[in-house]
């Protein structure tokens, strides 16, 4: 991973929480930032599913639980671990420096089944 | 969940499925959810998926929901891709109707007469929308919403400036309702009752959905029966039992459905209004088994039968049923919390267990608002949770209900403690005492 040169801010550490994801914005696609203990961990926020917002949901250990129709995914790759869902979400490599969590755009990618 | 528990029935329908293949009937979204598991799980038998429908299994709530919305694009929930099937080496026979099933020769008589053999058999074939029985109501000019054809005719009628009456105000009736409002037409409901959604919530959460509709000019018409249609050219004139007549260039009927359970009645299995089946969706017969909208199954978290028509018990009954057909491991009992949705303008609702109409009910958050939850509660434990646009704050509620917590009134109604906090505080306590 290149140093903080292609890194980019989405929100400060105190905007997430374990309960509480933060929705973020990368060029007009909205992302979900999660925390899972002392790691962060950034999504696209739209569930591969419908309409669902990611954010809205419900997190249980490593997975969110999609508001709209309980279907879940992993957090940190990203696949889909309940139906409905069955297409993964893309996910974005994470730093956090002074307090910020900052992601990589060109990381953004889908995990492979 | 509970674990799992080794049935000798069940061991010897899997084994039948190894040897003879199963077989399918309806390919809505039980019976797509069936097949998709038993190959996740690794089963390599044939498996043949008989539908009557021309499409592979889709979802259907979008039918009364986005697809009634718009005309140039559709919004369809494939259960999967349609390329998965023959992918995945089932055998998938659309527009295939299946005429009887024959348990002596364990096969399927198809309506063109050819017979399939079966090891295991599994009965989705649904419900079907419950017809009016009024003199004048025709197939031509009442529409009803249960597949993807009838969505696509419906909505191309849903004109601005044209008149709709919906007949019943339960969810589907609302929900096209809402659609038809949204698109400009001038919407009126007839309602046997006295409020919409009567049979499945409790009377606040049904006065919350009438003033809803009627803020955006839907009118109701309750405790109303009908008496005829007369047929005007292109419009219906609706006659009620009072006497008003209501015109419409469009009718809708949402008065229910009735399950498919027919063929297995002719076959000589037990029905009562659904297939009967027991927590792991079997029949009287150790080789068939039932499930989503056609199957009336026993929960053991009511400790009685009951059937529901929603979508969380199509997919999860589903799998679970056709993990156990595959799992060396032994069975593990449908043993779910019923969950259901409704969309109808910027409100969704939510719903964790079945409403009663005697149970206690607390307010949470302001129902003059977008937001807000009703909960009931039989001697402090909660049995049901309705949420409108409050999905994270009403999800804590299944588990609530599933552990049997006894739960505070007061706290409950205080949106100042986060329901994941009581959630938290009861698995402590839990923990503690376990
Ligand atoms: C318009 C609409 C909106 C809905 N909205 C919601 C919602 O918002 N939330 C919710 O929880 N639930 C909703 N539901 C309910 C949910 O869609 C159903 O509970 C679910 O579809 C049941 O799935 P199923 O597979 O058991 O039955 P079905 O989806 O009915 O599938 C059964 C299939 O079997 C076929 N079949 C029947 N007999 C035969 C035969 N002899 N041979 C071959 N094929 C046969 C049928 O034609 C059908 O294709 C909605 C339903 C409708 C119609
Ligand atoms: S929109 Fe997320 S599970 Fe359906």
């Amino acid at each position: 991973m290149s140093e903080a040169a292609n890194f980019i801010k989405l929100c400060a550490v105190g905007d997430v929480s374990q309960d509480l994801p933060f929705r973020a914005q990368l060029e007009g696609t909205d992302l979900a930032v999660f925390q899972i203990d002392d790691a962060y961990y950034v999504t696209q926020d739209l569930c591969t599913h419908g309409p669902g917002s990611l954010c809205e949901g419900y997190v249980d250990g490593d997975e969110i639980e999609c508001p709209f129709h309980q279907g879940k995914f992993n957090i940190i790759t990203g696949k889909p671990t309940a139906a409905p869902c069955t297409e993964a979400l893309k996910i974005w490599n994470v730093m956090v420096k002074d307090n910020k969590i900052m992601i990589d755009p060109a990381s953004g990618h889908v995990a492979t089944p | 969940m509970s674990q799992p528990v080794s049935t000798l029935p069940l061991c010897e329908a899997r084994v039948a499925a190894l040897v003879a293949g199963v077989v399918v009937i309806g390919a809505g979204q039980a019976g797509g959810r069936a097949v998709e598991t038993l190959r996740a799980q690794g089963f390599s038998g044939a498996i043949t998926l008989i539908g009557d429908e021309p499409d592979p299994p889709y979802e259907r709530p979008s039918l009364s929901k986005e697809m009634l919305h718009v005309t140039d694009q559709e919004t369809i929930a494939w259960v999967q891709k349609p390329e998965f099937y023959a992918a995945n080496k089932i055998d998938f026979r659309p527009g295939t109707r299946v005429a009887a099933i024959n348990r002596g020769q364990h096969s399927v008589t198809l309506e063109g007469g050819d017979e399939i053999k079966y090891g295991a058999l599994i009965i989705a074939t649904g419900a079907r929308v419950r017809h009016l029985n009024l003199p004048g109501a025709s197939l031509q000019n009442s529409h009803y919403i249960r597949t993807l054809a009838d969505s696509r005719a419906l909505r191309q009628r849903l004109v601005a400036g044209s008149r709709v009456v919906v007949i019943g105000a339960g969810f589907i009736g609302l929900e096209a309702a809402a659609a038809a409002v949204t698109r400009g037409c001038a919407v009126s409901v007839i309602e046997i009752g006295s409020q919409p959604l009567g049979r499945v919530v409790p009377a606040q959460v049904g006065a919350y959905y009438e003033a809803l509709h009627a803020s955006h000019g839907v009118k109701f018409y309750f405790n109303t029966s009908l008496a005829r249609f007369h047929q005007r050219d292109e419009t219906v004139i609706v006659e009620t039992g009072t006497g008003d007549m209501i015109p419409a260039e469009t009718v809708i009927v949402g008065i229910g459905v009735i399950p498919n359970a027919e063929l297995a009645g002719n076959a000589g299995l037990p029905v009562e209004r659904g297939i009967i089946v027991d927590e792991y969706g079997c029949t009287a017969d150790k080789f068939i088994f039932a499930v989503g909208d056609v199957a009336y199954h026993f929960n053991p978290l009511f400790d009685r039968h009951i059937l529901l028509e929603s979508w969380q018990n199509a997919q999860n009954q589903a799998i679970t049923i056709a993990k156990n057909l595959t799992s060396l491991a032994g069975a593990v009992p449908y043993a779910e919390l019923p969950w259901f949705w409704s969309d109808q303008y910027d409100v969704n609702l939510q719903m964790f267990g079945l409403a009663e109409p005697e149970a206690d009910c607390i307010i949470r958050g302001n129902p003059k608002t977008k937001s807000w939850i009703l909960f009931q509660l039989k001697s402090n434990r909660m049995i049901c949770a309705i949420g409108m646009n409050a999905a994270r704050d009403l999800r804590p509620a299944r588990d609530l209900i599933t552990m049997g917590a006894v739960l505070k009134s007061e706290e409950l109604a205080d949106i100042s403690v986060p329901m994941a906090e009581i959630l938290r505080r009861e698995k402590r306590e839990r923990a503690l005492v376990g």
